[in-house]
């Protein structure tokens, strides 16, 4: 399969490319890993005319402590995710979800930028990031902005992002030592998207669930923070009692369509399930 | 539609092409560089029978524009034997134990295990499975890709890795 033509880019600094992409209309777009828009372009279900290469902008890639926060450049790699020490030391779900993205190869190539501003409601980074209330800092010919991932996503491929803008990190207040994490994602085979997935930090208190946050994946046209089970979670005992409520609040925001990967009701249904086992893995790894 | 000149080393070699900005990696070696022992099988990212070593990182070349390779070092199906024509320990691994059978598969799974056991010489078989996880093989059911790797990890213990690596 052969894309469309288009002409390539191929700037050095973040202005540039913003101001390549601002100038080149809206049949121009950023390529990161190429992951998600090659393959896209191969059906023809994109055809953009420019394509701005971002692997030569400086300062894009790698991860760096500033203050409380974590910051994520976004040209790095899963690949360079999984490896990061500083990472698995304080934000160990990064880890736990990059590994379940894709397979080695992909992982090599494919960005948390691309991933988080690609908007297919199958990538399973963005609903990490609205569990983690990360941030994401977006440069355009006008200047810097930051959106915070829980309202940067409006539809399936429709988010914040407009002409010109480039996503060019990742913040992160990192949740406190000894917190509970887990990514528990449903899928056909490896490689495969989820066919439901949930995402859940909490942190313990003398036995109780102090703090937690909820979010999914694949079973909307946007990933989903979980407020509500969110909620029903923090002050709890994490009971057998809890875990149905919070599932139960999950499942109703959850409007998945009934595709390849099974019908709705199975979908929302997967949802609930992964729910439950993200928070008793949390749980299990928390320290009181 | 635009045209690019690359430079980039294959095979240790070095060439230097002008490319359509639209015309895939492998593409390129199969067609441009008659490199055809990279193989396509589904061309949507999936398969892993596409899979080059790119500046060590395995890549599924369908998935990656040649002029996205200029000043890159790839390392192909055809460039993994040993220089005097010696097959390296991966390619014996999958001779000696019996892990191919039609081959589509095997230049990826080659490259990929190549660079596999390059970052962990030491794999487990559970590490070894993912480690392959993006490589489908639609006839061997991978019990004797798994042992073809392990024999050359074994191998590889005696031997220094830089040699697998050329
Ligand atoms: C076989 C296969 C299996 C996969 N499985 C999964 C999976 O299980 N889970 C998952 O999450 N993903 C999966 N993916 C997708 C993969 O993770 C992609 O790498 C990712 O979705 C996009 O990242 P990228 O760097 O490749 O971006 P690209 O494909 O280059 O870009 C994606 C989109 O984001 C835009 N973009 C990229 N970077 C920026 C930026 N910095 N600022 C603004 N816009 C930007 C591009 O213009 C494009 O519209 C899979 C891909 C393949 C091929
Ligand atoms: S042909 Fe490239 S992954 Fe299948
Ligand atoms: S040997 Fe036939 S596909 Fe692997």
């Amino acid at each position: 399969m052969i894309p469309g033509a288009f002409d390539y880019h191929r700037p050095t600094s973040v202005n540039e490319a913003a101001l390549l992409l601002r100038q080149l209309g809206e049949d121009a777009r950023p390529l990161a890993g190429g992951h998600s828009l090659i393959a896209l372009m191969k059906l023809r279900l994109a055809m953009p005319e420019h394509l701005v290469d971002l692997s030569g902008v400086d300062g894009l890639k790698g991860v760096r402590r500033e203050g409380d926060d974590l910051v994520i450049g976004a040209m790095t790699t899963q690949h360079d995710i999984i490896h990061d020490a500083m990472l698995a030391e304080s934000l160990p779900i990064l880890r736990e979800t990059a590994n379940q993205i894709a397979d080695p190869q992909v992982r090599y190539r494919g960005t948390i930028g691309g991933n988080v501003a690609n908007g297919d409601p199958g990538n399973d980074m963005p609903a990490v990031m609205q569990c983690l209330d990360a941030r994401f800092r977006i440069a355009s010919p006008d200047g810097e902005r930051e959106i915070s991932a829980r309202d940067f996503y409006h539809g399936a491929f429709d988010t914040e992002l407009h002409r010109g803008d480039i996503v060019t990190e990742i913040r992160i207040k990192a949740p406190p030592r000894g917190h509970g994490y887990a990514y528990e994602k449903m899928k056909r085979k490896t490689g495969d998207y989820a066919t439901a997935a949930a995402a859940v930090i909490l942190t313990l208190e003398g036995g109780r669930c102090a703090r937690a946050s909820v979010a999914l994946t694949n079973v909307a046209d946007t990933p989903l923070w979980a407020e509500e089970a969110s909620k029903i979670l923090a002050g709890s005992d994490l009971g057998k009692e809890t875990l149905d409520r919070a599932a139960a609040a999950a499942e109703a925001i959850t409007n998945p369509a009934s595709d390849l990967h099974g019908p709705a009701e199975f979908r929302a249904k997967m949802a609930g399930v992964m729910l439950r086992r993200a928070v008793m893995r949390a749980q299990a790894r928390a320290k009181a | 539609m635009s045209n690019h000149h690359i430079a980039l080393a294959v095979n240790g070699k070095p060439v230097e092409a002008d490319v359509e900005s639209r015309l895939l990696l492998v593409h390129f070696l199969r067609e441009q560089l008659n490199l055809t022992g990279t193989h396509i099988g589904c061309d949507t990212g999936h398969c892993g029978a596409c899979t080059v070593d790119m500046n060590d990182m395995s890549i599924k070349s369908c998935m990656c524009f040649a002029v996205q390779a200029d000043g890159a070092q790839i390392t192909t199906i055809e460039g993994i034997a040993h220089a005097d024509g010696t097959l390296s320990a991966v390619q014996e691994g999958f001779r000696l134990m019996h892990g191919l059978q039609c081959g589509y598969c095997t230049p990826g799974m080659i490259l990929r295990a190549a660079r596999l056991l390059m970052e962990n010489p030491d794999p487990t078989e559970e590490e070894i499975r993912q480690g392959v996880s993006g490589n489908l093989c639609r006839c061997t059911g991978y019990m004797n890709i798994v042992k073809a790797i392990q024999y050359a990890a074994a191998k590889l213990h005696e031997t220094p890795l830089v040699e697998a690596a050329q």
